[in-house]
């Protein structure tokens, strides 16, 4: 018989700050990530990549490499005719290349052997002939008049051409008091997640069976295009999702590692692992794309904006990738930050012979955001005007609808604003020219963002709900969260065990959460735009109301009272205040009575009106249930000898409308601001003729602890009304607004204001220099006029 | 072939168990632990020397396990990561980097806390400069830093007995 406590109260768990429910695991080295699995019998998968960035393929000559002793499979293009690709209108890129290679790089071949050197002497023994064809690194390049196109069915090497045109552009333009004009370019960055991409798949020749373990924040997405390319049945395909060493959106499409490794193990009928090292990594790339940024707004003297034209360039590389999406997330997330009436946009996503990028955190709107609050800062200081009056001169209103049918139902960007002017010192240390004691010149910057929590109509439409979670509770009175949703590091897990552990008033202790085995876990689109803690997280808290109610049943017919007498105190359930009631173990085994172990499902759906419309090209595409807002402020201190900046502080507010686990939430914050703090000081990569010079970590640079700075992290609540629990996302908004706060504290600094990303020491001085000379011109033509 | 490569007599001291074995010449650190050995804690992040997700201690001292040799741990006391927690309980640096979240996707987890581990070993009640010199080989791509500052900090405590209420 259990003992029932007197003072029993529900658990409190939303609002609690505790750590990741698989914490212990990753801090003791126990937790198993895909590399990690390494059986007895496997084979060694190795790839072999092209030499040239854009050839025809005139032979694959692998019968040297088939014949060495130890090799027992070798797979080319010819062993796989089907494309993938995360789009279903976009899916021409294959596993291995197919008559033409387009990237330097892309696979060509694969071996499987029975040891590393074994398939290394393999990839050696392959000959591959081609005839070259002129490469294109460059959008410009690609999109010139005679340029070959790398794809039949992409004229030009357009892969898409976006644009909108809403409200009175020309008109606001005319209205307003200051038009600048201005081009930035962003460099290419790659996400360089710890883990390197890797997969072990294990086929089952007696039964045709195919078992994939893979490096992947989008499980359900291999499992699809394993399907297609393998032309298995979805059936006899198993999807597992170890531990995940990070993603940022490098992993958020299926890769052509998990497939070549698939094709591997069953050409060579056994285990195949193949673990791709860090420069091939860098290769398969699907980070964010170069962009060109163009930008033309108006303003009022009162800094109202009237009107904005953009224009985004994207070398998207070889293959389609996200890319549609990406190009048009560019345009559409313009809307939804600020009251914009008049907005024009135009998009190109261009192929070219460099690896495809793809949907990295705060994916498609981070440069367009960069060159939009970068204009804004230098429209306000040339007005005369406070930038961060400036923003909240433009702020909307919610409930809102922008241009574009995006729906705004919680806004905390005011609050935010407010925390980071007060908190950063912003009105005394703002706009003070001039060297301190130091030698150095300091300054301020800010800048906003915003991000969507899940794309309102997924890529694969299929009429299913966007979140299925179930809860298993069996006679142990334990409670199995069964979710697809792929915890890659961001708390995922622990997120969706919080809110039906809140809804039961249950102490987390009873959960265990099982995410990412196709044949236990209900499906689920996987981890990018934001989406799981608003979808999966509503679906888990239907889950645990559906849960709750058997539970109240059951007590409710044991206490021989009504269920809507039945008060829930997690722990305990009873029918009145001076009940003893029963112990939630016995509520479990009445409600497993004459039905054995339960199993309750939750879903969630987004509401139709959040879809968007097909008015104009795109308008579907960028629209959320919800939006996040960040407000960012940058200190700088720059050395004006060697032009290098330190960031000396950061003070972020993010409205998440509410933090379920603040603990997760701050490291989700801190994360992506200084994400952005390596685009916008160092992160590029760099090829030459195609090969790429930056594909490791030190030539890629990214910070180190050692520059890193304290991040003042502030979280506001502005509790979205369909939001679990008034939640919003937390692990991307903030990436944007470091950068241009970044280069505005510079330009409030030196007077300078840097243009393209990243702003590297060099780039700086050269701008320092430009204008020291322009000062001194200027100063020889007064001096030269006054001796006149 | 491995196989042919030369091997060396190796004895070791492997997370307190001595040991003995024959080794390629050619064969790394890490692939000695986490393949012939089977501790996996020890991760691989990169190409040699770039992320320091290999690190573990090498008589007491933070080393890349991917740019040393098992040949050359003859007479070595190796601790990995997977040699922290004892009698059931996570060592104080691992419960910093658990309670502060200092591991998100938890990759390079192991290899941090192995250089917080022997950063603390040495000194014991590090500044936050201090902290930054003693992980500046480490990389993280997760948390910014900020909370494996408080993890550090937090294990700095704890073994000084210091009241984590009043240090916080």
């Amino acid at each position: 018989m259990n003992e029932i406590k007197k003072d029993v109260k529900p658990a409190k768990v939303i609002g609690v700050p505790r750590p990741l429910i698989d914490g212990p695991e990753k801090v003791s080295g126990k937790a198993l990530y895909t590399a990690d699995f390494i059986p007895y019998d496997h084979m060694v998968g190795r790839i072999f990549r092209s030499p040239v960035a854009h050839a025809n393929i005139i032979e694959v000559d692998t019968s040297k490499a088939e014949a060495l002793e130890g090799v027992l499979g070798v797979v080319t293009g010819d062993d796989c005719d089907e494309g993938f690709g995360v789009l279903p209108i976009a899916r021409y890129e294959y596993p291995m290349a197919r008559e033409r290679v387009r990237y330097r790089g892309e696979p060509v071949a694969a071996v499987a052997a029975v040891d590393v050197e074994t398939a290394q002497k393999a990839l050696d023994l392959i000959e591959f002939k081609y005839e070259e064809l002129p490469a294109y690194f460059t959008s410009e390049e690609a999109m010139a008049p005679d340029a070959v196109s790398l794809h039949e069915h992409r004229e030009g090497n357009i892969e898409r051409d976006v644009d909108y045109d809403l409200g009175d552009v020309d008109g606001g333009f005319a209205d307003a008091d200051l038009v600048l004009e201005r081009e930035y370019n962003c460099a290419e960055i790659c996400q360089v997640q710890s883990e390197p991409h890797a997969a072990i798949a294990e086929y089952d020749a007696e039964r045709d069976y195919m078992t994939v373990r893979a490096s992947t924040q989008v499980p359900f997405y291999v499992h699809l295009m394993l399907a297609k390319t393998l032309k298995m049945d979805q059936s006899r395909i198993r999807m597992i999702k170890p531990h995940i060493g990070g993603g940022f959106g490098c992993r958020t499409e299926c890769l052509n590692v998990e497939l070549i490794c698939a094709l591997l193990a069953r050409k060579a009928k056994g285990t195949v692992r193949l673990v791709v090292n860090r420069e091939e990594t860098f290769i398969t790339h699907r980070g964010r794309p170069e962009t060109d940024v163009k930008l033309k707004v108006g303003m009022k003297k009162d800094g109202t904006i009237t009107a904005v034209d953009c224009q985004a360039i994207q070398r998207g590389g070889a293959y389609g990738g996200y890319g549609i999406v990406t190009i048009l997330y560019a345009g559409s997330l313009i809307n939804g930050i600020y009251q914009l009436d008049a907005v024009r946009y135009n998009g190109l996503r261009v192929l070219t012979n460099t690896p495809p990028p793809g949907a990295m955190r705060g994916h498609g709107t981070v440069d367009v955001r960069y060159g939009f609050e970068a204009i804004l800062d230098e429209l306000s200081v040339e007005l005369g005007l406070d930038p961060i009056e400036v923003r909240r001169r433009n702020l909307l209103k919610e409930p809102y609808e922008t241009l574009n049918e995006m729906f705004i139902n919680s806004y905390g960007l005011p609050e935010a604003l407010d925390i980071v002017e007060k908190e950063s010192g912003w009105k005394d240390k703002r706009g003070k020219p001039g060297k301190d004691g130091d030698g150095k010149y300091r300054g301020l910057g800010v800048g906003c963002a915003h991000y969507p929590c899940g794309a309102s109509k997924p890529v694969n439409w299929t009429g299913e709900p966007h979140a299925t979670v179930h809860l298993k509770l069996d006679w142990d009175a334990s409670i199995t969260v069964l979710t697809g949703a792929p915890e890659i590091g961001q708390g995922s897990s622990t997120m969706v065990a919080q809110c039906a552990a809140e809804v039961l008033g249950l102490d987390m202790t009873r959960f265990q959460v099982h995410s990412g085995d196709s044949k236990l876990v209900p499906k689920d689109n996987g981890a990018y735009s934001s989406r799981i803690t608003y979808m999966v997280g509503n679906a888990s808290i239907e889950a645990a109301q559906n849960l709750k109610t058997i539970l109240v049943e059951a007590a409710a017919k044991k206490l021989d009272a009504r269920p809507e007498d039945i008060e829930c105190l997690g722990e305990v359930y009873r029918a009145a205040s001076q009940d003893e009631g029963l112990t939630f173990e016995e509520v479990v085994m009445a409600a497993l009575e004459g039905t054995g172990t339960i199993t309750v499902k939750g879903n969630f759906d987004t509401l139709p009106e959040s879809h968007g419309t097909k008015k104009f090209r795109g308008g579907a595409i960028g629209g959320s249930m919800a939006y996040a807002y960040a407000a960012e402020v940058v200190q700088v201190a720059v050395d004006p000898d060697t032009a290098e900046v330190e960031v000396e502080q950061v003070w972020v507010a993010q409205d998440v409308g509410r933090a379920l686990n603040p603990l997760s939430v701050e490291g989700q914050i801190q994360g992506s601001v200084w994400m952005g703090m390596g685009q916008a000081f160092c992160e590029g990569t760099r090829f030459h003729n195609g090969l790429p010079i930056t594909g490791n970590m030190l030539d890629y640079r990214v910070p180190s602890i050692v520059e890193s700075p304290p991040i003042d992290t502030h979280i506001v609540e502005s509790v979205d009304p369909n939001g679990p629990y008034g939640a919003k996302e937390a692990g991307e908004t903030s990436l944007a607004a470091f950068i241009p706060a970044y280069t505005n504290a510079i330009a409030d600094a030196l007077g300078v204001r840097p243009i393209d990303l990243p702003v590297t020491p060099d780039r700086l001085m050269e701008l320092i220099e430009a204008r020291e000379t322009e000062e001194r011109v200027a100063a020889a033509r007064d001096s030269s006029v006054a001796a006149e | 072939m491995s196989d042919d490569a030369k091997q060396s007599a190796v004895r070791c001291t492997l997370n307190g168990r001595p040991r003995r074995d024959f080794v390629p010449d050619n064969m790394l650190l890490v692939d000695f632990l986490r393949e012939t050995v089977g501790l996996t804690g020890t991760k691989i992040g990169c190409d040699g020397g770039e992320c320091g997700c290999c690190t573990v201690l090498i008589d007491g001292e933070p080393r890349h396990a991917c740019l040393t040799l098992a040949a050359v741990c003859d007479g070595a006391e190796i601790e990995t990561i997977e040699s922290l927690d004892t009698g059931g309980r996570l060592a104080a640096i691992q419960r910093g980097f658990n309670e502060k979240l200092g591991a998100q996707c938890g990759f390079c987890t192991p290899g941090m806390v192995m250089a917080a581990e022997g950063l603390l070993r040495e000194n014991p009640n590090p500044t936050d400069d201090d902290i930054r010199a003693g992980l500046a080989a480490n990389i993280c791509r997760c948390t910014g830093y900020v909370k494996i500052l408080e993890a550090v900090h937090f294990a700095a405590d704890e073994l000084a007995g210091r009241d984590k209420e009043a240090a916080a």
